[in-house]
């Protein structure tokens, strides 16, 4: 291919990313964005201008030698392109689709000052598919090292330290207290976004490099941290449990029927799969007039969600009850107390929540939510915020307007208010230092390891609920320096 | 997988299950339950642990043929075995030498109390049984509960057993003649029973425990759908429970909310009626 001057490369125009049509995909939960094809992933590479100082690897939560594998791919080596891409980050496939890229990598793109930058998570997400296409290889293993290690939580962080820790030839059993792995990844994160099939494809067989998978184990209860590295015989324990535990607002009403937390919701759906009620058995409801509390992804996750399972219910695909077979619109709103500036979700994922008709209701801050004689919900009284000064966070402070108090008519709401980690394994570990948060002390963020001896941990149990690529990264630096311990001996 | 090595109709809708699960097991204590999942399509369901052996291995679970789930279970043959048993769940009953105590169980609810009566007795209490049933066909292990109690009382709503009265009429006579004495109440059942317990023991300022079965799906603290209102604030039962003290306990509104899917486990019984109608006619 002849070489494209700077300018050439300049004016080609970011290709956009091919996806199921708004009016589609309201009533099916396939995914969305359906990626690259060859030509267009290749056409976009040649956007890159292969900068000698790239700002985009910085922006990088795992310092991806972003210009190298997409200069691989321009080159039509694409094996090479997916060796530069693994030798950083376990899980391309699961991070090209739902890694934060306009806050990372693609808002530091020298692109991204004068036009928009390299789509550089839908060219990662095209070579991580290629290879899951082709049926990934099983891992190499090195030889036994006699060494065993219990990994607590099968979440990103807990399946990328498991996985390295195998390759180096140590036993590896993870305990996980659902019944499948995956973590957020398979309860939380619907398959409309991220297919379930392609988050096991990209945990490869697991099973074949010799880790073992105990379901059904909360650590904290059927092993305390003390019993794995006792009686359990480990060498050593990696926690990477997450941040579980959902939060209520507190106000009056919160606890009648219908008022749900974005976790139970997404459970439901996602991991017990009620969007297929009654073939699975585990129901869920779906309402006419959803609010859905918050901004985040998993407040979009959540809105989305219920607007699918509406219209698959209006299509009589879903059962309904004799309440929701009423004939009134479906209605679903993202309540968020701050303006759209704020808004913590991927933008992708809030443009694809407009195109489905997602209403967006800002500086508006619930107080009271109302019940019927059945305890059900049957209206939410909210105020309006203005914007004052900057808060810690750096984000401007939402403040009620005294008097500004309206009725909104709604019969389920929806929390999405942030999560913090579940204290359930941490049952008789007081040595375990942790935060006001209740998120575990690391001594040192690049190893992961704990006030406890012989005890690491990573990912959201230590960072609060944050990114699937950084608790990618921290399952593998712990990953290393459990490995080192192992072999050393300190 | 884990395996069903005995099944047992204890009632005609009353199924008591042991099932082997060594490492449940071996952490079990009395008033904790378990989530299971009877195969891939299955909901999480939270059951009491009616009673456990850590030498065998084994735990004991009763069901009541109810929901499409519990049915589902009652055609399971031993050798059969559960996708899923998760626990032991939730904080073991709080069991000291109080003095003299009452344990109130209504219909099949006798299965979770076994445990809890066994172990107060053994902590040297003198301990009074209530049980109560509907009527006598729906009554089950009396004799366990029995040979666990210093006293031991009957009831059926409809006399055809025992005493004809509703668990709270001899429970509110025993306060009556030796209020002082009782120390602590244990009530577990259906919520109404439980409600009208906490009813009859609060004008006499017992203390008095109930162990809460709300709706759940993780079990484990993750969901929040299994929280009920105590005076004081919201707890998840799940994690917080399942027993607490039920002079606290919001009751109409918990009551609500186990009923909250109503509308959909009949449409599940229905379906799952009609393929059990459709494989018996093939
Ligand atoms: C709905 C939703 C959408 C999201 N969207 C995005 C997104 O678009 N992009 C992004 O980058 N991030 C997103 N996130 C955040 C991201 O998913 C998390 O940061 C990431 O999954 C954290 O990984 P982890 O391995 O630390 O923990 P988790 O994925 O939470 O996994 C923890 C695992 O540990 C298990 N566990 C917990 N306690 C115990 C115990 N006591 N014993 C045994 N096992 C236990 C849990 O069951 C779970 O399987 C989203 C989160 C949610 C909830
Ligand atoms: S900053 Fe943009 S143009 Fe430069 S190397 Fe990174 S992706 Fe390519
Ligand atoms: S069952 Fe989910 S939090 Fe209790």
């Amino acid at each position: 291919m002849a070489e494209l001057t700077i300018k050439q490369r300049r004016q080609i125009p970011r290709h956009a990313m091919p996806a199921q049509e708004a009016a589609e995909r309201r009533s099916n939960f396939s995914e969305v964005a359906l990626g690259y094809t060859e030509e267009q992933a290749i056409e976009e590479a040649n956007r890159c201008l292969q900068c000698k100082k790239p700002p985009c690897v910085d922006g990088c939560p795992v310092e991806i030698d972003i210009p190298g594998f997409i200069g691989a791919l321009h080159d039509g080596d694409k094996e090479e392109s997916l060796r530069i891409l693994k030798s950083k980050n376990s899980l391309p496939a699961i991070c090209g689709r739902v890694c934060p890229q306009e806050t990372q990598c693609e808002i530091k793109c020298v692109l991204a000052k004068k036009a928009e930058p390299v789509a550089i998570g839908r060219l990662e997400r095209f070579i991580a598919d290629w290879d899951l296409e082709r049926g990934a290889a099983t891992p190499e293993v090195a030889e036994p090292t006699g060494k065993r290690v219990a990994v607590v939580g099968a979440g990103p962080a807990g399946i990328t330290c498991a996985a390295d820790l195998a390759r180096l030839g140590h036993s590896v059993t993870i305990f996980e207290s659902l019944h499948a792995p995956g973590g957020v990844l398979v309860y939380g994160i619907p398959e409309f976004r991220l297919p379930k099939d392609t988050v096991y494809q990209e945990f490869g067989c697991l099973e074949c490099m010799g880790v073992e998978f105990v379901p059904d184990a909360v650590i904290g209860k059927l092993y305390t941290i003390d019993e794995l590295l006792g009686e359990q015989g480990f060498d050593a324990v990696f926690l990477g449990t997450g941040a579980g535990l959902p939060s209520f607002m507190r106000i009056p009403g919160i606890n009648y029927n219908g008022v749900l937390s974005a976790n139970e919701f997404l459970t439901r759906v996602n991991l017990m799969k009620a969007y297929r009620f009654p073939e699975y058995d585990t129901p869920v409801k779906v309402k006419k007039k959803v609010a859905v509390i918050g901004a985040g992804n998993v407040a979009m996750d959540s809105a989305r969600s219920a607007l699918r399972l509406g219209h698959l219910q209006a299509a009589g695909v879903l059962p309904a009850g004799p309440e929701e077979a009423s004939t009134e619109p479906l209605e679903v709103h993202i309540v968020y107390r701050r303006s759209p500036v704020e808004v913590p979700a991927r933008a992708e994922e809030v443009h694809h929540a407009e195109e489905e008709g997602i209403i967006f209701d800002f500086l508006t801050n619930p107080v009271e939510i109302y019940g019927d004689d059945k305890w059900n919900v049957c209206g939410m009284r909210c105020i309006r915020m203005e914007l004052g000064e900057p808060d810690d966070s750096g984000r401007r402070r939402p403040t009620p307007i005294e008097g500004s108090e309206f009725d909104m008519e709604v019969d389920m709401v929806i929390m999405a208010l942030g999560t913090s980690p579940n204290p359930l394994v941490f049952r008789n570990a007081d040595d375990l230092e942790r935060s006001r948060w209740g998120t575990v002390e690391v001594k040192d963020e690049k190893t992961g390891l704990t006030t406890k001896p012989r005890v690491w941990a990573g990912g959201d149990v230590v960072t609060g609920a944050a990114t699937v690529i950084s608790a990618m990264g921290a399952g593998k630096a712990a990953a290393g320096d459990i490995h080192r311990y192992l072999m050393n001996g300190s | 997988m884990y395996e069903l090595l005995e099944k047992e109709y204890v009632t005609d809708i009353t199924i008591m299950m042991v099932i082997k699960a060594p490492a449940v097991a071996r952490k079990t204590q009395p008033g904790e339950f378990v989530i299971v999942r009877t195969d891939e399509t299955g909901e999480r369901i939270p059951l009491t642990i009616a009673d456990f052996d850590r030498d065998a291995g084994t735990i004991t679970l009763v069901v009541q043929e109810v929901g499409k789930s519990t049915m589902q279970m009652g055609k399971l043959g031993v050798g059969d075995g559960f996708a899923n048993v998760v626990g032991p769940l939730g904080h073991a009953t709080e069991i000291e030498d109080f003095g003299t105590v009452v344990c109130v169980s209504g219909g099949f609810a006798v299965a979770p109390m076994y445990p809890i009566t066994r172990g107060l007795k053994e902590a040297g209490n003198h301990v009074i049984s209530i049980l109560g049933a509907r009527s006598k066909d729906l009554l089950f292990w009396e004799d366990k509960i029995e040979s666990v109690s210093d006293e031991f009382i009957v009831c059926t709503d409809d006399g055809s057993y025992g005493r004809k009265a509703l668990v709270t009429e001899p429970l509110k006579e025993i306060l009556e003649e030796r209020g002082k004495e009782v120390k602590r109440v244990w009530a577990i059942g259906p919520a109404i029973m439980m409600k009208f317990c906490a009813l009859t023991t609060k004008p006499f300022g017992v203390k008095t425990i109930v162990s809460l079965n709300t709706i759940m799906v993780d079990g484990t603290g993750m969901c929040g759908g299994c929280r009920v209102q105590l005076e004081d604030g919201a707890r998840f039962v799940c994690v917080d429970g399942p027993e607490f003290d039920a002079h606290q306990v919001d009751w109409d509104l918990m009551m609500a909310r186990q009923s909250y899917y109503k509308p959909e486990e009949q449409l599940a019984v229905e379906r799952w009626e009609h393929r059990c109608q459709l494989e018996a006619l093939a």
